[in-house]
């Protein structure tokens, strides 16, 4: 390469050109841009000029588009149920559908999954249904989960490759890095998956973002960072998460391919993470995916977003940029799709997750021995073991007489009988 | 192989470390100078074992002079399963206190490979090949040094099992860690967080005090379900020096093992400080003619229990307990601070369990509530002299 550096070589532990010019840069991209973001279909469901549409027939897309509608529909009845106080806890995936539905479409069914929360439409395209979720969030004995052990939201499947979801932000992020760095010394899956690690872009700014993007670069690891920008953690708005060109400009700091995507477009995030997914494994390193959506929906049902965003911003994206609508009026140019349709799609989604709910709601907690179970692998230590003892004599006194107990021991399965075995 | 000559103690060819030899190391007869006495080892499961009784199984196998970080690489080596992979800050070349000396070269870069310098990031690592059914072997630089990966071990790795309801485990992993204090470790180089993570329910911790013990606590650790925080005693590495069979063996997990027995006082300690309770119940036995005017001729009969404890968690509260009913009398002695200590721990369950019994009240030896600090370790240490003068008032009480 000319220049004024060429001339003076580098030094020895780069490669970088030395040049007599002080000069001080701020960005990834020439002349200080910011990265751009890359669209398939317009507002209307139109393509974009010089855009490749991917290639997606006719069942695909309705898969798709039924993913994606879902969604919405299956927040409502859960949030609404929080709401009466049915479910402790919710989190809604509002507007963010065609980013989690697009990229999961765009995956093979066993790629290893970790996500931060707001994802569970991987799971539901990978067909979780609608009992697995309702399981989880009242804690039944049939939470399949985690047998009614974390909160609400907090999903996982081995059976699916989607890693059960924890509380605390970005810990997921360096873990997918050892995933994929095992699935690339598995000589079965070697050059066929990859891990998947979704995470928002507040989470991207803990510690364990920077050590999964340079574990998943350094310790090269077929590793596909999904980042979905939503604009807010909780009240924080991304102007004060991060003073940079959001989180894709970090990425080549790691020497690691990036593109931001527009996330409510879902053919575009679909064709950038299939493009990523093949990147990432034919080279068995890291791919950065930065999806620009916008939370729709308050954080979660412990948040009320009005306290710092004005309503009228939140109804203006829901109007102008809905990524549904957006990919309805595409499948619709199509002639894949009509009213009729929607109005049956929407009554039948209804209708299965009301009859999910209302099964799940009747069922009962889980036994309460389950309680002191799965801490350890192998053997019940003393510990564990005296404290269940001790339980069980303290339930035996006064299950029937201390009132909280008495109600609590009625909605579990065997009414604690279980435990005083 | 060089056979030791019995009857006369033999000496490490390794060179000295910078803080010098410490006598009751050199001296200790809890080490096994001989492959007979070595094979004979309590506790060893060998895992070509066919039989129950490991006294039967010793014919024909070897033994090799080694010490610790010698036992420790050989552990690694040993663990037979081509998911095995070592990492950490430095392990390729064969780490810092070479532990992993020469497996670069006889596993490939593929399975033993050094990190970006992230502890969060080794911790996160690990956790991901683990919970892939992988056998991850993470090393962290020093103990000092684990906290940055506190969030990855107490939220995640322990968690991780019981979250999931076993759907998911990372039973896998064994995060080994140099330990305790080193004789010039200041701050950072010295301490013992093992009572930090005795709240991390879900994890073990498991701490070695000499080479055979070593490698078969941390062959066990490695192919234990559950994830291990294995804690080095770092001026063990090269000061404690035995013969250790050759072959693959274990040594149980939550077992504590008793090295003396004794009917009058119970001292139950883990890692470097076993060594200095060895010295001190020599001093009180025979004390050196300076110390003597402390030592009433009355207690010097004494006869003690020393307990290592050796995992920490889930401790070995069947042990200690049945020794303590019959001695009457505890002394705990650690390395770290006192309060919020391993030893806080164990005397409140010991109390529980031995309360009429107890003759005297239980009494913790342990550092003092201050950071290790430099210029002043001799006097922060739980040495022997702190260890005799403890045993001498628990005695008299």
């Amino acid at each position: 390469m000319p220049g004024p550096g060429h001339a003076h070589g580098h030094l020895p532990s780069s490669t970088s050109p030395v040049t007599s010019q002080l000069h001080f840069f701020n960005s990834v991209t020439d002349g200080g841009k910011q990265i751009p973001t890359y669209r398939v279909i317009d507002g209307a469901g139109q393509p974009l000029e010089g855009a490749v549409v991917p290639e997606i027939d006719e069942a695909l897309a309705r898969r798709i588009y039924e993913n994606m509608v879902q969604l919405p529909i299956l927040d409502d009845i859960l949030y609404n149920l929080q709401r009466q106080g049915r479910i402790v806890f919710y989190m809604t995936a509002y507007g963010e559908e065609a980013a989690i539905i697009g990229s999961a479409a765009a995956l093979a069914p066993d790629d290893e999954v970790l996500a931060q929360y707001r994802e569970s439409g991987v799971l539901l395209w990978r067909g979780f249904g609608y009992d697995n979720i309702m399981n989880q969030c009242f804690g039944t004995y049939l939470d399949s989960c985690g047998m009614g052990k974390q909160m609400p939201v907090h999903y996982g499947s081995k059976e699916l490759h989607y890693h059960t979801i924890s509380s605390p932000l970005a810990t997921q992020i360096p873990q997918a890095a050892g995933v994929g760095y095992a699935l690339k010394r598995d000589p079965a899956r070697r050059g066929k998956n990859c891990a998947v690690v979704y995470f928002g872009e507040g989470a991207a700014s803990e510690g364990d973002f920077h050590a999964g993007m340079l574990l998943a670069s350094t310790i090269p690891s077929p590793t596909l960072f999904i980042a979905r920008n939503n604009g807010f953690a909780i009240s924080t708005p991304s102007s004060e998460q991060y003073y940079g060109d959001g989180i894709a400009a970090r990425g080549p700091g790691y020497g690691v391919h990036t593109i931001r995507v527009d996330g409510n477009d879902v053919l575009a995030v679909y064709s950038a993470t299939k493009e990523a997914r093949r990147l990432c494994i034919e080279e068995g390193r890291a791919v950065l995916v930065e999806t620009m959506t916008y939370r729709v929906g308050h954080h979660s049902t412990s948040d009320d977003s009005f306290a710092y965003r004005p309503r009228k911003e939140v109804e203006d994206r829901k109007r102008l940029d809905n990524p549904i609508v957006r990919f309805r009026l595409f499948m619709e140019s199509r002639g894949w799709w009509s009213k009729d349709e929607e109005a049956a799609l929407t009554k039948r989604i209804k209708q299965d997750v009301m009859t999910a709910y209302k099964k799940a709601e009747s069922l009962p907690k889980p036994e309460l021995k389950e309680m002191f179970t799965e801490v350890y692998g192998g053997e019940l230590p003393w510990n564990l073991k005296e404290q269940r003892e001790e339980l069980k004599k303290l339930v035996k006194k006064y299950g029937d007489s201390w009132e909280p107990w008495r109600n609590e021991l009625k909605k579990h399965k065997g009414e604690g009988k279980d435990l005083l075995q | 192989m060089i056979q030791q000559r019995s009857g006369r103690r033999w000496q490490s060819t390794e060179a000295h470390p910078a803080g010098g030899h410490l006598p009751s190391i050199a001296t200790s007869t809890f080490l096994k100078p001989t492959p007979d006495v070595a094979l004979r080892t309590p506790g060893l499961r060998y895992a070509d074992q066919t039989g129950s009784d490991p006294t039967k199984e010793m014919v024909g196998r070897e033994t090799r002079k080694m010490n610790m970080y010698q036992a420790v690489r050989d552990a690694i080596a040993l663990s037979k399963d081509d998911t095995a992979v070592v990492f950490g800050e430095d392990v390729a070349f064969g780490g810092v206190f070479r532990c992993t000396m020469g497996l670069a070269e006889e596993f490939g870069r593929e399975r033993v490979f050094n990190t970006p310098l992230t502890e969060q990031g080794i911790a996160g690592f690990g956790i991901g090949l683990a919970s892939m059914g992988h056998t991850a072997i993470a090393e962290i630089q020093f103990a000092d040094y684990i906290f940055p990966a506190f969030d990855q071990i107490v939220n995640e790795a322990a968690k991780f099992r019981f979250r999931s309801h076993g759907n998911f485990n990372v039973g896998k992993l064994t995060i080994r860690c140099p330990s305790m204090a080193v004789g010039h470790g200041g701050h950072y180089h010295s301490q013992s967080p093992e009572g930090f993570f005795m709240g991390a329910h879900g994890i073990k911790i498991v701490i070695p005090r000499s080479p055979i013990q070593a490698k078969g606590l941390l062959l066990s650790s490695i192919r234990d379900p559950n994830p291990v925080i294995f804690m080095e005693p770092k001026v063990l590495y090269r000061s404690s020096v035995e013969q250790v069979p050759m072959d693959d063996y274990e040594i149980e997990l939550g077992k504590a093992e008793t090295l003396t027995r004794g009917n009058d006082l119970t001292i139950v300690s883990w890692g470097t400080p076993v060594y200095h309770c060895e010295t001190a119940m020599k001093m009180l036995s025979h004390p050196p003619p300076s110390l003597a005017p402390n030592v009433p001729a009355s207690v010097r009969g004494a006869k003690i229990e020393l307990i290592d404890l050796r995992t920490i968690m889930p401790w070995d509260v069947q042990t200690v307990a049945e020794s303590v009913n019959r001695t009457g009398r505890l002394i705990v002695v650690h390395e770290a601070g006192r309060t919020g200590g391993v030893g806080a721990e164990i005397g409140a369950e010991i109390q529980k369990r031995c309360f009429l019994k107890l003759n005297a009240p239980v009494r913790l030896v342990t550092g003092w509530d201050t950071p290790v600090p430099m210029q002043y370790e001799k006097f922060y240490m739980p040495d022997p002299i702190r260890i005799l003068d403890a045993v001498i008032e628990t005695l008299n009480y």
